[in-house]
């Protein structure tokens, strides 16, 4: 072996040939399959693109780097399920550009927050989580609500959305702008459309300042609907699909 | 060795990389007048600094003629240069770190309400990409520059390639850690940085392989020395790993935000086949080159063993890219990909400590030098500490362990065992031989500072690793402990409640860490400036300066 090693030593483009083989085994054959072997994503109902005041409320939890602190995956484990809510699901991050699920629980999961808490409180933590939570470690977030949201380029947002995958309609993108203000607006005109492109979406004023569309707004909306949206009453995890 | 003559012929390279600098300048200018994002704005403009920093010293440089540096048999300044970048980065990793350790401590006094900036969620991309990308990476452009030109016997191939390389990473990293604090991120770890950064780092690794390579074509060694195999391995396979998991479309090109290409499940499974690999091929197969070459230098000792070295390196390389799907133990992630990460990450087990032990053992007949060689007992204590984590690792990634390990400060921990004990120290030791041999000093400033800082170092990892070790485990029990009722025991902020010493004892420790630092900094600086401690004896560090 070794009288063979010797002529990679001497041959920097053999080194080199063999290092990428060697180092794209593993990368292969545990991510490709990933892709088309069928059960990778179980079949659910409910599931649906995140609404446009979601999705830059999203972007707001990506900017500000919640995952750090936050995961948004429910393991399999009994105690997690019973202080979570059902053991989350590939499912439901199948919208998710990029996931995130978190690496860290320095503060509590949030795939299942959405609905647990009143909009006041979510306020009211985010202002200052010490004032709802006395022991908590998280920061400030008192900037939200008195920034207005920039949502100039949402259409583009969701047509980006749908170039890498998530099935927005030309609908949803000539409609992106009405529908985010439709969202904090529930007694506007365009919420009946709204509710028709986006089933089971919350409509209210979400920051308590009907006056502007804040970030508060877009990032309280998108906690609202985290793990809301798979209906598991028709979800069956003993089926043999759904068994990975 | 021969010298180049004096004689001033073609260098291509005169003309490709002030084009690479002045190409990236104008888009920057296009993209700070056109852009209707602020964000935006402000990385333009602190693109086209750089930019212009670079472009001002390169002019000094080359303006009249190739410096003495790049006529003689090794090119050294660029070296220099990498020193010092890792010197200064590395203070600024862990005073942020201490900072955001602080602010888990005592969030109602680290916190400024009214400014996003300098939030935990912010700070702590910066914290880690300071320590691994600018801290880590310069030591890494550093010292393979040094080695690849000692063990092929050429100077460095590409004239002022590698100063492209060395001012665009460090580019890329001022970008990064600026934009962190203005929130530009992807919300990927260890991969925050946007679209455009990727691109530009993309470019610049494109030079450092072309420059690395180029030198090994070069070599009058028939041979490629086994730390150039490591160094190869770590350039190719970041460039594989970057490549693919920052895949993603933009927004428009006059926005910072993208979306990645992947999500969900697959995302997981790719970001994570990236992070452990960060993690395997950065922080680990980049600094066994750095053991491979620095260990035997400074002990006076051949490597242990050469058959050692190849089985453990083409197994090393092979199991670790295997490894990324112990991060998603019990999470969506279909289950036959998390038992072969589990697998591969137990076997992993073998060829890492195969490297402990080849660092390790060659130090046999020269066991006595620890004594006297705080420089050389940092780089061994690194390998110990290497030892350690490896086998930390393999052991939080079986199934069961994992249940209670994962979302834990355990993972910090364990992280931290590795990179304050391995990586650190053994860039230290590497450090502190590089300041002497290339600024031609006859020995360090000071021994007995290396001493301090060597046990001042050492008591701050301890501290940090056993209060996070207690922690995790701690947090990890709470989470699943039930009562007598079969309720669970405890609610989740009584868990966040119970880590505040913990917190406390880690923050001193990265302070004592920092401390040590500090003393290495102002140690090698007085080594550059040429002073000699005059009360110490000289005995044991000259004798390995001068090797």
């Amino acid at each position: 072996m070794m009288s063979k090693h010797d002529f990679i030593e001497r041959n920097s483009m053999v080194l080199l040939f063999f290092i990428l083989i060697v180092v794209a085994i593993g990368g292969l054959v545990e991510i490709a399959p990933l892709f088309w072997i069928q059960g990778t994503i179980e079949k659910v109902q409910g599931m649906r693109p995140y609404t446009p005041l979601e999705l830059e409320g999203r972007d707001i939890y990506v900017r500000e780097g919640c995952y750090l602190c936050h995961s948004q995956m429910i393991r399999t484990l009994r105690d997690e399920v019973e202080r979570y809510g059902h053991y989350s699901l590939a499912a439901e991050s199948m919208y998710d550009h990029p996931f995130q699920w978190g690496s860290e629980r320095t503060g509590p999961d949030l795939a299942r927050i959405g609905g647990k808490y009143s909009d006041e409180w979510h306020r009211a933590h985010l202002n200052n989580p010490r004032s709802v939570v006395p022991e908590s470690v998280m920061p400030p977030y008192a900037f939200l609500e008195k920034t207005p949201l920039n949502y100039s380029d949402i259409a583009l947002q969701l047509k980006t959305n749908r170039e890498v995958g998530v099935p927005y309609t030309d609908d949803d993108i000539a409609n992106a702008k009405r529908d985010l203000e439709a969202q904090v607006n529930p007694d506007g005109a365009d919420a009946a459309g709204l509710q028709k492109r986006y089933p089971h979406v919350n409509v209210r004023d979400f920051d308590g300042n009907p006056k502007e569309i804040t970030e508060a707004d877009a990032l309280i909306a998108y906690l609202q609907m985290l793990g809301t949206l798979v209906d598991f009453s028709t979800y069956k995890a003993d089926a043999p699909g759904n068994n990975r | 060795m021969q010298p180049d003559a004096a004689r001033s012929k073609f260098r291509l390279d005169l003309f490709l990389v002030p084009g690479f600098l002045i190409l990236g300048f104008f888009v920057a200018v296009y993209e700070a007048a056109q852009s209707p994002d602020y964000r935006m704005v402000i990385q333009a403009w602190t693109f086209m600094v750089c930019m212009a920093v670079a472009g001002v010293w390169f002019l000094r440089r080359y303006g009249n003629g190739v410096p003495e540096d790049e006529r003689g048999a090794y090119q050294n300044d660029v070296i220099k240069a990498g020193v010092i970048a890792a010197m200064i980065w590395a203070v600024a990793a862990f005073l942020v770190g201490i900072i955001i350790a602080f602010q888990l401590t005592y969030p109602n006094q680290m916190y400024i309400a009214s400014l996003p900036y300098f939030n935990f969620g912010r700070m702590r991309p910066l914290h880690t990409s300071a320590a691994i990308f600018a801290f880590g990476g310069n030591v890494l452009l550093a010292t393979s520059f040094y080695v690849v030109q000692r063990t092929s016997k050429a100077r460095l191939f590409g004239g002022s390639l590698a100063w492209f390389v060395f001012w665009g990473y460090n580019t890329f990293i001022v970008m990064a850690g600026t934009g962190y604090l203005l929130g530009i991120t992807q919300g990927r770890e260890y991969a925050e940085p946007e679209w455009y950064m990727d691109l530009w780092l993309t470019i610049v690794w494109v030079g450092y392989l072309l420059a690395f390579l180029g030198t090994i074509w070069k070599r009058k060694e028939p041979h490629i020395y086994v730390a150039n195999w490591f160094y190869l391995a770590f350039i190719v396979t970041i460039a594989m790993l970057h490549i693919i998991n920052n895949l993603a479309v933009p927004v428009s090109f006059m926005e910072v935000k993208s979306f990645s290409a992947m999500s969900g499940v697959q995302d997981a499974m790719v970001q994570w086949w990236y992070g452990h690999n960060a993690v395997g091929f950065f922080l680990t197969a980049g600094f066994l080159g750095i053991m491979y070459y620095f260990v035997p230098k400074r002990a006076e000792r051949p490597v242990y063993s050469y058959r050692l070295s190849i089985v453990h390196f083409w197994t090393l390389i092979f199991i670790y890219i295997w490894a990324g799907p112990h991060h998603l133990l019990y999470t969506a992630l279909p289950g036959w990909v998390q038992t072969l990460g589990m697998t591969f990450s137990i076997m992993l087990w073998m060829p890492s400590w195969g490297g402990m032990i080849n660092g390790l053992m060659t130090l046999s007949g020269a066991w006595d030098k620890l004594r006297t060689d705080p420089v050389l007992r940092m780089l061994v204590v690194s390998v110990a500490f290497y030892g350690m984590s490896t086998f930390e690792g393999p052991v939080m990634s079986i199934k069961t362990v994992n249940a209670l390990s994962h979302y834990t400060n355990w993972t910090i921990g364990h992280v931290h065992s590795g990179t304050l004990g391995w990586v650190g120290f053994v860039s230290f030791g590497a450090l502190y031989c590089l300041v002497p041999w290339l600024w031609k000093r006859q020995r360090l400033y000071s021994v007995q500072l290396v001493e301090w800082h060597f046990w001042v170092s050492t008591i701050g990892i301890v501290f940090y690793i056993t209060s996070m070790w207690v922690a995790g485990i701690m947090q990890g029990l709470m989470w699943r402990a039930y009562n007598s009722f079969g309720f669970l025991e405890y609610s989740f902020v009584e868990t966040v409640q119970a880590m505040h010493p913990y917190y406390l004892i880690r923050a001193i420790g990265g302070v004592l860490y920092l401390i040590g630092t500090l003393i290495m900094f102002y140690n090698l600086i007085r080594t550059i400036r040429g002073d000699v401690r005059g009360a110490e004896p000289i005995a044991a560090s000259a004798a390995a300066a001068a090797a």
